[in-house]
């Protein structure tokens, strides 16, 4: 089982409709089962439970995910792997010791793959979605897997199978969503 | 959160106005009439009668006319989206956008820039499961123009239930049109919604119709007891 997070501002809210169920599509056509959970919500039960966690986008006006402290504290120490997506790698580049600023970019953007990773094997680029005020400007300890011209766009932690993806992989490039469940399935990427 | 929607009169937008109205507070719908059949932007046929399905659904009508000019819509949709806000204290915006990135990035560009939320409910939806949501919960569609080959003549008018759904699913293997209309191979105006208080009864119509392209323009509708 696939856990989804919403980290929209509201358990049920309206960002719900598009920014989780998007990304509950692509895993479950990828022939996984899924249950999706709203970020004040998770309980210390949950984690372990799943095969991979995914934590999801907000609305370009909703950073309130930003300002609950604890509530990512199981990310700190899971061996589950994480994939976040744009407010999911903003968590992950916080809570790892990175640094977040303001950076806007709405629209497609040109990404550039640094390659020599599971997730990432060969350098190439391609255009993805993106929907973000704020970047991990600073990425800590956090290995830098691709760039656009404004920002970071892809992280992982240097031992850990946690990514962040700046872009939307929901939008035309579902394939990022489906190598991560597929290294996820193969155990490719080191727990 | 007080909400405006952005509406053309199709379904698309007004399936996403009933989505809002579940999770937050609708206060208006907004609309943008060009006077360029070839928008960019906005969807044209019928765009007027937009007004009676405001009333039926009990909501006020933010309208601006917009000259059709590819970036000049944008000025004309930020003076609505201001208007708005002004009249009714709208902090979000709602639209119909499923697939279209160029239409979903402007918006979200202009709400940025005037610090309103932006919503998507339909985004990358499943297209089969929505248009069986839209059947299956009431909502009296009817195709208001066709754009592209292999739409003919009958298609003008033509409510949206599960036989045309079945064509439509035809047509997306065969001629790769998008199921839900988004690349613009056919547009709607929707009659009646499980929102509205009253539903559209369309008095008279014309249609015109050439080389797989054509428009059902209504001439007069009123509201009807449902």
């Amino acid at each position: 089982m696939i856990l989804l997070i919403d980290l929209c501002y509201r358990e049920g809210s309206l960002g719900f409709d598009e920014y989780v169920m998007p990304v509950e599509r692509i895993v479950e056509r990828s022939g996984f089962g899924t249950s999706s959970v709203h970020y004040r919500s998770v309980s210390p039960a949950d984690v372990p439970g799943a095969e991979a966690i995914i934590l999801c986008g907000t609305p370009l006006a909703d950073n309130a995910f930003l300002k609950v402290p604890g509530a990512f504290s199981w990310l700190e120490k899971t061996g589950v792997p994480v994939l976040g997506i744009c407010a999911g790698m903003e968590m992950i580049c916080k809570t790892f010791g990175g640094v977040l600023g303001p950076c806007t970019e709405i629209g497609m953007t040109g990404i550039r793959v640094a390659g020599n990773d599971p997730f990432f094997p060969e350098s190439h680029s391609f255009s993805a979605y993106e929907l973000h005020t704020l970047a991990c400007t600073d990425p800590g300890p956090l290995k830098v897997l691709a760039v656009s011209d404004r920002c970071i766009q892809v992280i992982r932690h240097p031992v850990r199978p946690v990514y962040g993806l700046m872009f939307h992989p929901e939008v035309r490039n579902e394939w990022a969503v489906e190598r991560f469940l597929s290294l996820t399935r193969n155990d490719s990427i080191s727990r | 959160m007080k909400l405006g929607v952005l509406c053309s009169g199709g379904k698309d937008s007004l399936f996403a106005c009933g989505r809002a109205m579940e999770k937050e507070e609708v206060v208006c719908l907004i609309t943008i009439r060009p006077g360029n059949s070839e928008s960019y932007m906005f969807h044209t046929p019928n765009v007027s009668f937009v007004s009676l399905q405001a009333e039926a659904a009990g909501l006020p009508l933010i309208e601006v006319e917009t000259a059709g000019e590819k970036e000049k819509e944008l000025d004309d949709l930020h003076e609505a989206l201001v208007l708005a806000r002004e009249q009714y204290r709208i902090e979000g915006v709602v639209t119909g956008a499923i697939l279209s990135v160029y239409q979903a990035s402007r918006v979200q560009r202009l709400c940025h820039d005037l610090g309103l939320w932006c919503f998507n409910p339909l985004w990358y939806t499943d297209q089969e499961d929505y248009l069986e949501a839209l059947i299956h919960e009431g909502f009296e569609v009817i195709v208001s123009g066709v754009f592209a080959e292999p739409f003919d003549e009958t298609w003008l008018g033509r409510p949206i239930d599960r036989t045309s759904v079945a064509l439509l699913e035809q047509y997306v293997e065969k001629y790769g049109i998008t199921l839900t209309g988004e690349g613009g191979e056919y547009e709607t105006f929707v009659l009646d919604a499980p929102f509205f208080k009253k539903r559209i009864e369309v008095r008279e119509a014309s249609s015109e119709y050439r080389n797989y392209r054509g428009i059902y323009r209504i001439i007069h509708a009123r509201l009807v007891e449902k």
